[in-house]
């Protein structure tokens, strides 16, 4: 039984793969301090992860953590994975959904953290207070969807559990291969599929028994009411429920701001092909929800392929989200929802994170057009915009790192562009590669300054929406990222879906966290937002993160935005402004 | 959508049964003494169940003041993961209910009006309910007492997409 408020036990579990061993650490204070997920998480990996190791050596942490809210309220579904990411060299971070926020509640572990490496592949089985570090050899190499299915049927927890695995890419430590969560909801960006791979641990699998006693039963059901009304009702939700995210491929595209072959448009003539509204009409077959969450914005399509004459098909259940949309549709010119659900469903087998992988086949075609690489180099591929088949062969190409030039491109299309050229269209800042928003000035500044080089660290590209309604000056849109920046600290150690971020007002946390017996005021929470900023700065500038040093590719200047062509004079600018404003300048 | 109300699935047309006030039916209170007509949970649309699992926290959270999943009596299953259906296991109110027949303890009895009446503190944990009820409605829960659905409608409530329905029972006994 897990108790929350006064004597709420805040345990890490600790396992190292390279002794076979874990323990349980109880950290109360690191948890007052810190609240939970991203708060905690930071402190963990500054404390465990040795300055300037290897990010794929077994030095390096993994470190996943809950917050005290999680499976408590609606929409509250989200783990923290914090490690040194092997793409970008400094801070990783990323975050999913699904079931293992639950699982890790109710094993009673509000962070775990695995160091080492196993001598052999291997698998970690969690349940309640036991860890068993299992032989995973015969699942070494199997895809992440079919590795899912087996330790589906060789653990226990139906239901109630959380399958985490990766897939080729990972083992491979193709540097921005991903985690599957379950399926269908990812540890995506950064590369946490290539530290488990450095680690021989192919998958983790927890689940739990345990239940959580509420210090005051009515206050917790009444606060959770007016919580849960607000997440089902809000029109703020909507567009999670219905079209889903990939409403943004029609709207961006109206607005000049979807990213279009590699960049070198903002407009794409096919975007209704593949839009929200057509995967919706005609290809959505089913959503579902992570737990304890009731939007179910998890938009699942079906995809059924003919493979004779005869009325014999496959079918494929297929994710999608508008970042996909953007990544391995409109960025490589795909103008069929076949194609496109088919190049999704590729990059779920092999696990490889889609944005990267979208953004690393668009850079290598344009550099094959402008001959930079050869079809030596590409193994025989003729990379083409639209060319479905040859993306996926190229994607498996990737995942194997089966040529010097894959495994070149399997390090990032930061570190492609040094080996092969191209720079100018390697759209990546801070060595992670783009989200699908060619939106405005804020965009590029918040993925550049924000703590992963992530949209979702500030949504700059929301402030840009806006200064389209409204011009705003640079100072005001440096002030909004630098306000979301802070803010999305608390909110991530919570840790909570972004999607609800609008119902988790400063007043509905506050009172959410007094349900579960934690005290905080206005200030306090505004306070920490900033000290979890500053402490992932300092681990980023300990491993080398020099914001002075940072690269806007060109292509950012020559493709129109709704806001007009930028120039990167007024970035760099901008740039000014935001040191200016943290006080680093 | 409210939170008992309409189904944003359907649109107007399906009305989830009256919410259940939570007040009114508070563990606190004896269970029952507020009725004054027999209801049942019913899985009226199964296969728009989402999985969220908003239904089993309701459970817990209002009748033990506990966020659990095993001290739910309403039960989220999986096949073959997210992937697959998820399916809903309520207690279905039996006529003649195999758990009260199997229960040594007098723990389940069935009530003059109809259900099944669960009497917590008789319970020895045996665990030959659970085994009885072939819909696998009654589990054990973590301090190894039977967890058994009262028909309360808490979870019909905390329902998004109007799987469950609270249904009056008829006076006379007639067939499911």
């Amino acid at each position: 039984m897990i108790l929350v408020g006064d004597d709420m036990l805040r345990r890490v579990l600790f396992i190292d793969l390279s002794k076979e061993e874990s323990w349980v650490e109880e950290r109360d204070r690191l948890f007052e301090t810190w609240l939970g997920g991203t708060g905690v998480a930071t402190q963990l990996l500054l404390e465990e992860c040795p300055s300037g190791a290897d990010p794929l050596s077994p030095q390096a942490p993994i470190v996943l953590a809950i917050g005290p809210l999680n499976s408590l309220f609606p929409a509250i579904t989200k783990t923290v994975a914090q490690f040194k990411s092997p793409l970008t060299g400094e801070l990783g971070e990323s975050y999913a959904g699904g079931r293992l926020a639950m699982a890790m509640r109710f094993a009673g572990h509000e962070a775990i953290v695995i160091k080492g490496r196993a001598q052999r592949p291997c698998y970690i089985s969690i349940a309640d207070e036991s860890v068993r570090i299992r032989d995973a050899s015969s699942i070494w190499g199997i895809s992440a969807v079919r590795a899912g299915v087996i330790l589906r049927d060789v653990e226990a927890g139906v239901g109630r559990r959380s399958i985490i695995r990766i897939g080729p890419a990972g083992e491979r430590q193709v540097r921005y291969a991903s985690v599957t969560v379950d399926t269908y909801r990812h540890f995506g960006r950064l590369g946490l599929g290539a530290v488990f791979g450095s680690k021989n641990l192919k998958a983790l699998v927890v689940s739990g028994t345990e239940d959580v006693v509420l210090p005051e039963p009515r206050r917790y059901r009444e606060v959770y009411n007016r919580l849960y009304r607000q997440v089902v009702r809000t029109d703020a939700m909507e567009k999670y429920h219905d079209i889903g995210t990939p409403i943004n491929i029609n709207v961006l595209n109206q607005q000049q701001a979807l990213p279009t072959r590699n960049f070198q448009s903002t407009t794409f003539d096919q975007a209704d092909s593949i839009s929200g509204e057509t995967l919706a009409d005609h290809y959505l077959f089913r959503r579902v929800s992570c737990a304890h969450c009731p939007i179910g914005c998890i938009h699942i399509a079906m995809l059924k392929t003919a493979f004779t004459p005869h009325h014999e098909f496959e079918v494929q259940k297929v994710g999608y989200d508008f970042e996909l949309i953007y990544s391995l549709g409109t960025n490589l010119g795909i103008s069929t929802p076949e194609g496109l659900l088919q190049l999704i469903e590729t990059c779920e087998r092999l696990g490889l994170d889609a944005i990267s992988a979208g953004v690393a086949l668009a850079w290598a075609t344009e550099a094959q057009e402008k001959g930079l690489i050869s079809e030596k180099d590409t193994l025989g591929i003729a990379l083409r915009w639209d060319d479905v088949p040859g993306y996926v062969k190229a994607l498996e190409n990737l995942a194997a790192t089966a040529s010097d030039f894959y495994a070149d491109l399997a390090r990032g299309v930061e570190h492609a562009q040094g080996r092969y050229g191209g720079a100018d269209f390697a759209m990546a800042l801070g060595k992670n590669e783009v989200a699908g928003y060619h939106t405005g000035p804020a965009s590029i500044l918040g993925q550049t300054v924000g703590v992963r080089h992530s949209h979702l660290d500030n949504a700059g590209y929301s402030i840009d929406q806006k200064a389209a309604k409204k011009r705003m000056d640079p100072a005001d849109m440096v002030a909004q990222i630098i306000r979301e920046d802070d803010s999305r600290g608390v909110y991530n150690s919570l840790v909570g879906c972004l999607f609800a971020r609008g119902v988790y007002s400063d007043s509905n946390i506050i009172d959410a966290l007094a349900a579960v017996g934690i005290s905080k005021t206005s200030e306090e929470l505004a306070s920490l937002g900033r000290s979890i900023f500053q402490e992932k700065y300092r681990f980023k500038v300990r491993e080398g993160f020099d914001l002075s040093g940072v690269r806007f590719p060109a292509r950012f200047f020559e493709t129109v935005t709704p806001l007009g062509k930028l120039d990167r004079s007024a970035l760099e600018e901008m740039l000014a402004i935001y040191r200016k404003a943290r006080g680093w300048s | 959508m409210s939170v008992a109300g309409q189904n944003r699935a359907n649109g107007s047309d399906v009305l989830v049964d009256e919410p259940v006030k939570e007040s009114a039916r508070s563990p606190i209170e004896p269970s029952g003494s507020t009725l004054c007509r027999r209801r049942r949970l019913k899985v009226a649309h199964p296969e728009r169940c989402i999985g969220c699992l908003s239904c089993m926290f309701a459970c817990s959270r209002i009748n033990t003041g506990h966020a659990s999943l095993e001290r739910s009596a309403i039960k989220i299953r999986t096949q073959g993961g997210i992937e697959g259906d998820p399916y809903v296991v309520v207690c279905h109110d039996c006529q003649d209910p195999s758990c009260v027949r199997a229960c040594p303890a007098g723990a389940l009895c069935r009530r003059p009006e109809g259900g099944v009446e669960f009497k917590r503190d008789l319970c020895t944990g045996c665990g030959e309910c659970t085994k009885a009820c072939l819909v696998g409605a009654i589990s054990l829960d973590c301090e190894g007492k039977a967890v058994k659905c009262r028909h309360c409608g808490a979870c019909v409530a905390f329902c998004p997409h109007a799987v469950l329905r609270l249904e009056d029972v008829p006076a006379s006994p007639g067939p499911r």
